[in-house]
């Protein structure tokens, strides 16, 4: 599959979040992802995006198909310039909130998708990057 | 968009779309825990058939309107969470445990008269 430049969602409103799940969804169902599939993408990317909006105000979702050893692979990577996070492990952990959300958001999303991982640090910004495999 | 609201008798029937935004969904909460006093509604029925996913936010709001609601005096019966949602749902950690669910709109009816006619 060519590998097109990243579909960009700059997030900073809550219609942003339905933007940004509606383009996540329409690219998993390009790739052939199953409807079950593309609902876990675009639910993973509702949750990533809300962290976005609650914590750092705004951001953006970038929305790609990658090539990873062979394999197809749906990429959301989700940036943002906010407080950062200080204790990723904790931040992993369903519950635990430091927003005004259920603390599901990080391993919710974690758990909808076959890759996640959080880059952070405190005063410059989180990055989440999230993959999803497509098949062949 | 506003979630339309269709009064039916003694119930409120909202049919949520499927781009319903966090703001969508608290004026909901609002509109109808405002609707059940206004039009003495004894049930409420939220339909979900058109609503692609279902992420914390928006389970959390269906919860409070639920519990509201019930405050007020009326049962609230979610309806129509498809297939696809209900996986996702599950795989995300959500858990409606203490909010009525029905198949449909038809069942929902039915769970809403058989609830209303034992108070």
């Amino acid at each position: 599959m060519p590998r097109a430049g990243p579909l960009r969602v700059s997030i900073a409103a809550d219609v942003d979040i339905v933007t940004a799940r509606q383009e996540g969804r329409n690219l998993a169902e390009q790739m052939g992802c199953s409807p079950t599939d593309s609902t876990l993408v675009a639910t993973a990317i509702s949750e990533i995006a809300r962290n976005i909006m609650n914590h750092a105000g705004r951001g953006e979702i970038a929305i790609s198909a990658v090539s990873i050893d062979g394999r197809t692979a749906i990429e959301v990577v989700a940036t943002d310039a906010g407080p950062g996070i200080s204790d990723i492990e904790r931040a992993m952990q369903d519950g635990y909130s430091t927003g005004p959300g259920l603390g599901l958001g990080l391993p919710g999303a974690s758990r909808l998708m076959d890759h996640f991982e959080v880059r952070s640090k405190v005063g410059v910004g989180t990055t989440v990057v999230m993959r999803k495999w497509c098949p062949p | 968009m506003a979630v339309p609201i269709l009064r039916q008798g003694e119930y409120l029937i909202a049919t949520v779309q499927s781009a319903m935004t966090d703001t969508d969904a608290l004026r909901l909460r609002d509109d109808l825990v405002r609707q059940v006093g206004e039009y003495r509604a004894r049930g409420i029925i939220v339909d979900l058939t058109a609503l692609d996913l279902m992420d914390s936010f928006a389970a959390r709001s269906l919860r409070t309107i639920a519990h509201m609601t019930r405050l007020r005096g009326a049962d609230t019966v979610v309806v129509g969470v498809q297939p696809e949602v209900a996986f996702a749902m599950v795989q995300l950690g959500l858990t409606f445990e203490d909010v009525c669910t029905a198949l449909d709109l038809e069942e929902g009816l039915r769970f809403l008269d058989s609830r209303t006619r034992q108070d």
